[in-house]
């Protein structure tokens, strides 16, 4: 793998052909704020408060860093008025769904986001996809998943597999950066009966 | 059917084909595209048959029908070769007539004639009709010309010329060269320069490649793709195979959404036919090339037009996007390199190979060649499918082929490509049809979608149109454009309902930046154009709604009223039988008075009342008077 050269708010890095932005910056200390990112998981895209500006070839665009794959001679700018307004406003516009979040309202503290900008919405769910990718990346048991599209896209548990595999698991929750993941469990758990013997499968059918 | 084994054996069928035909021989051509299919051109086709055969004149007359003419609101068309006599509107019991008179005695018949709405005066010839007379049609022209369902028409026209040239006389680095030196840029959306894409998959590292044609045409209205797929499935193929040979991929894919089962139908029948000369398949004319291709049926979801979604729904996978780079070129299809290209696009590259870049470059402004074809929709004259070349002014196409405005109303905006698209006024009507013009005057190419506006149109209620659409089509999966349309989509209803707040101009500007600075795919990138267009050219229209709670194009439902003028209002009871609210007091030689509270605002009363009295007033924006006194109610 070749070496990239490139710049990070200044400072001179050297990182590896593939990495991210995101990873070049951790790399050398640079801390970019995400919702959806996590270390066990392929990067996702979706929350954009990494959003970085990145000057390359003569043009300078709004990127997300934990995406956008490091070239040679990019001069990345971490935090810029531009790129201060954006986070401010998804975050507000998260906000708007999870008032209560404490990793939303920590990052509200840094980018003056503020909850009641916009009218509440009825669900708390942010869309991060973390459940949903963890246990499809991870345990590999699709229990949770996406349905519908635009607006009206949400997360939910599929009872026929959650009602095998959750009960044990539950991996996913504390992944929530809102509380909308176990509201979703709960909810299809009350609409599956609870499994009786949650280690083995029902005795009729093994 | 045989198999053709060479260009020499191709070339042997060709002239065999023209050779049994004769220029001279009456043709009777119908359109039967998807829009004249709803018109009712399959009885009229029958009646065509019908008559030939009952006139007598089947062996002497050669009828065909051919794709769609792109006059759609004229449609059925018949259209009388070698003249070129034209008629419109063709209904089942105008072919007697057609056949006895104008096919065996040479004579006009006049009523179905196309008639100009301003002069009044008839025209016979196809090509002097003013829709026809001002494009410039290198591409959809042939769908006049050929039976979608007959290869041997396609051959006639000079189909598969392109392709020889292409196997016999050039290598895959000449093809991308002349695509390249003919500076096409793609007519899906974004006027990506085709020949550097096609040059990035070629060079990708990879022995298995793909190419792809882009049929889902999500656009509300537009329908250029599906007429091309429709009218000349050959087309779409010929530049597909030349575009595989240039990259190096022996298998190529179409998507076409689910609700174009017609294109389908002939794309279908033409690879079939295709398979059968030995067009398709291995070893193509002995040039050692190999190409199959399949049809993949897309659902039909907006966002599938997106070329990373279309690539994973092509894999089975839910069709959301990703992140580019990786672009397709070198990651796509299985992650293979692929070439994904518009059907326009593919359409214009037999065009290129055939005539050559010079001739390309020939047409157009100096950053977009060719031509484009256009929907034009909407509150213009002539609507239907129009192809001019680049550089032509939003004017010409909107007042020399479409014919201007209908009645009286005065022009306000032109929208341009599709849903997140921008709006024109008036005062930028000389803009040219240019990949950067349009995008500098805040709107863009697109696909192709062009929707006249008239006076009657709320910009403000447009934008939220619009921007409804793509909070539903959106994937929903990041953060700036499901969120930000939400909002943007929230306020813009509020300014409608006039709810809005002066603070609101500022807030949609800030979302708006957001969601276009941030958002992972193009549908985001580019959803508050429609927001921006019209803010910043009909900012007025939303101070109007916010500040005087008033909806100037009298459109916005909770904005305006409707009221009788006592005075000119003659008691004829024709509003109050059309309330469908029953809000209208009526009564004989009683001055009718409508009940504001029980008032739906369908307008009903505004159309029935007689234009010589125009009684009924629609108002925004300032207090309805106190209804008349019960004693003053009584006329004469
Ligand atoms: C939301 C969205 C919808 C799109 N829909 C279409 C479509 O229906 N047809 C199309 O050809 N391109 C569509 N595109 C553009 C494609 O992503 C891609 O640019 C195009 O297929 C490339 O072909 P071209 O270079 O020949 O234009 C769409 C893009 C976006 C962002
Ligand atoms: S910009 Fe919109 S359509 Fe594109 S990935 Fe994000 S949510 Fe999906």
């Amino acid at each position: 793998m070749s070496e990239i050269l490139l710049q990070i708010d200044g400072k001179k890095v050297t990182a590896k052909e593939g990495m991210t932005i995101l990873e070049a910056a951790r790399s050398v200390g640079v801390s970019i704020p995400t919702l959806c990112d996590h270390e066990k998981l392929a990067p996702y895209g979706a929350c954009r408060v990494c959003t970085v500006e990145a000057d390359a070839r003569g043009t300078t665009n709004l990127v997300a860093a934990c995406l956008q794959p490091v070239e040679n001679d990019l001069v990345v700018r971490t935090r810029s008025e531009k790129v201060d307004k954006i986070r401010k406003v998804l975050l507000e516009q998260m906000l708007a769904h999870a008032p209560d979040s404490e990793e939303l309202q920590e990052l509200a503290q840094v980018y003056g986001a503020d909850k009641d900008r916009f009218e509440a919405e009825s669900s708390f769910c942010i869309l991060c996809g973390l459940c949903v990718r963890y246990c499809a990346e991870v345990k590999k048991k699709h229990a949770v998943g996406f349905f519908d599209r635009g607006a009206k896209r949400e997360i939910d548990f599929i009872p026929e597999v959650a009602i095998r595999e959750c009960w044990d698991c539950k991996e996913c929750f504390p992944l929530c950066p809102t509380s909308a993941l176990q509201a979703a469990y709960v909810l299809t758990e009350a609409l599956m009966s609870p499994p009786a013997s949650s280690t083995k499968g029902c005795n009729s059918c093994g | 059917m045989p198999r053709i084994n060479s260009s020499a054996e191709l070339d042997a069928l060709r002239q065999e084909i023209l050779s049994q035909r004769d220029p001279d021989q009456p043709c009777l051509t119908l359109c039967s595209g998807s829009a004249c299919h709803a018109t009712g051109c399959g009885k009229v086709a029958a009646a065509i048959e019908e008559e030939m055969e009952s006139q007598g004149v089947a062996d002497d007359v050669h009828f065909r029908r051919t794709g769609c003419h792109g006059f759609c609101e004229q449609g059925p068309i018949v259209v009388i070769y070698p003249e070129g006599i034209c008629y419109l509107k063709v209904k089942p019991e105008d072919i007697a007539e057609i056949i006895s008179e104008t096919i065996k005695e040479k004579k006009i018949i006049e009523r179905l004639l196309y008639v100009d709405p301003n002069s009044g005066e008839n025209t016979t010839l196809e090509e002097d009709i003013p829709f026809y007379k001002n494009q410039e049609r290198l591409v959809l022209g042939f769908n006049l010309k050929i039976d979608p369902k007959s290869l041997e028409d396609y051959l006639a026209v000079g189909g598969y010329q392109a392709l020889v040239k292409t196997l016999f006389e050039m290598t895959p680095e000449q093809v991308v060269g002349e695509v390249k030196d003919a500076n096409l840029r793609g007519r899906g959306g974004a006027g990506f320069p085709s020949g550097v894409k096609w040059d990035f998959a070629r060079k990708a590292p990879g022995d298995k490649k793909y190419v792809v044609v882009n049929c889902d045409e999500g656009d509300p209205g537009a329908y250029m793709d599906r007429s091309l797929m429709e009218g000349n499935p050959y087309g779409v193929l010929e530049g597909l195979m030349i575009g595989a040979y240039a990259i190096g991929s022996n298998e190529g894919y179409v998507y076409v959404r689910q609700e174009y089962p017609l294109a389908v139908d002939n794309l279908e029948i033409a690879i079939k036919k295709a398979e059968d000369y030995g067009l398709l398949g291995q070893d193509i004319l002995g040039s050692g090339f190999d190409f199959t291709v399949k049809v993949h049926r897309g659902a039909g979801a907006f966002i599938c037009g997106e070329e990373t979604s279309l690539l994973k729904s092509l894999e089975g996978l839910p069709g959301e996007p990703n992140a580019r780079p990786p672009f397709p070129a070198t990651k796509g299809l299985w992650g293979k390199p692929t070439n994904i290209n518009n059907v326009e696009t593919w359409s214009n590259i037999p065009l290129i190979i055939s005539k050559g870049a010079d001739f390309f470059n020939s047409i157009g402004t100096e950053k977009s060649k060719g031509t484009k074809i256009f929907s034009l929709v909407g509150k213009v004259n002539n609507t239907g499918l129009v192809e001019v070349p680049m550089g032509a002014t939003l004017r010409d196409i909107i007042y020399k082929i479409g014919g201007g405005v209908p009645g009286e109303k005065k022009f306000k905006a032109v929208q341009t490509g599709g849903p997140s698209g921008g709006c024109i006024p008036e005062n930028l009507l000389d803009t040219k049809v240019d990949f950067d013009e349009l995008t500098q005057a805040g709107a863009m190419m697109g696909s192709g979608g062009m929707i006249v506006m008239d006076e009657d149109t709320c910009l403000v209620d447009l934008a939220r149109y619009f921007l409804a659409f793509l909070s539903d089509e959106s994937c929903g999966k990041c953060n700036p454009c499901r969120e930000g349309i939400r909002q943007m989509l929230k306020i813009l209803t509020n300014i409608t309902k006039g709810l809005g707040t002066e603070s609101d101009l500022e807030l949609l500007l800030e979302l708006a930046e957001t969601t276009k600075g941030a958002s992972l795919c193009a549908l985001g990138k580019t959803a508050p154009n429609p927001v921006l267009s019209t803010l910043r050219y009909f900012k007025d229209e939303y101070e109007a709604h916010i500040k005087e709670q008033r909806c100037p194009a009298l459109s916005c439902k909770a904005l305006i009223a409707f009221y009788i003028e006592p005075d000119k209002c003659k008691a004829c009871g024709a509003c109050f039988k059309q309330c469908p609210a029953e809000a209208i007091e009526g009564g004989k030689k009683r001055i009718h008075v409508i009940d504001q509270d029980k008032c739906t605002r369908c307008g009903s009363c505004v159309d029935a009342c007689p234009k010589a009295f125009g009684a009924v007033k629609v108002m925004s924006g300032e207090p309805v008077p106190v209804a008349i006194a019960e004693e003053a109610r009584n006329l004469g």
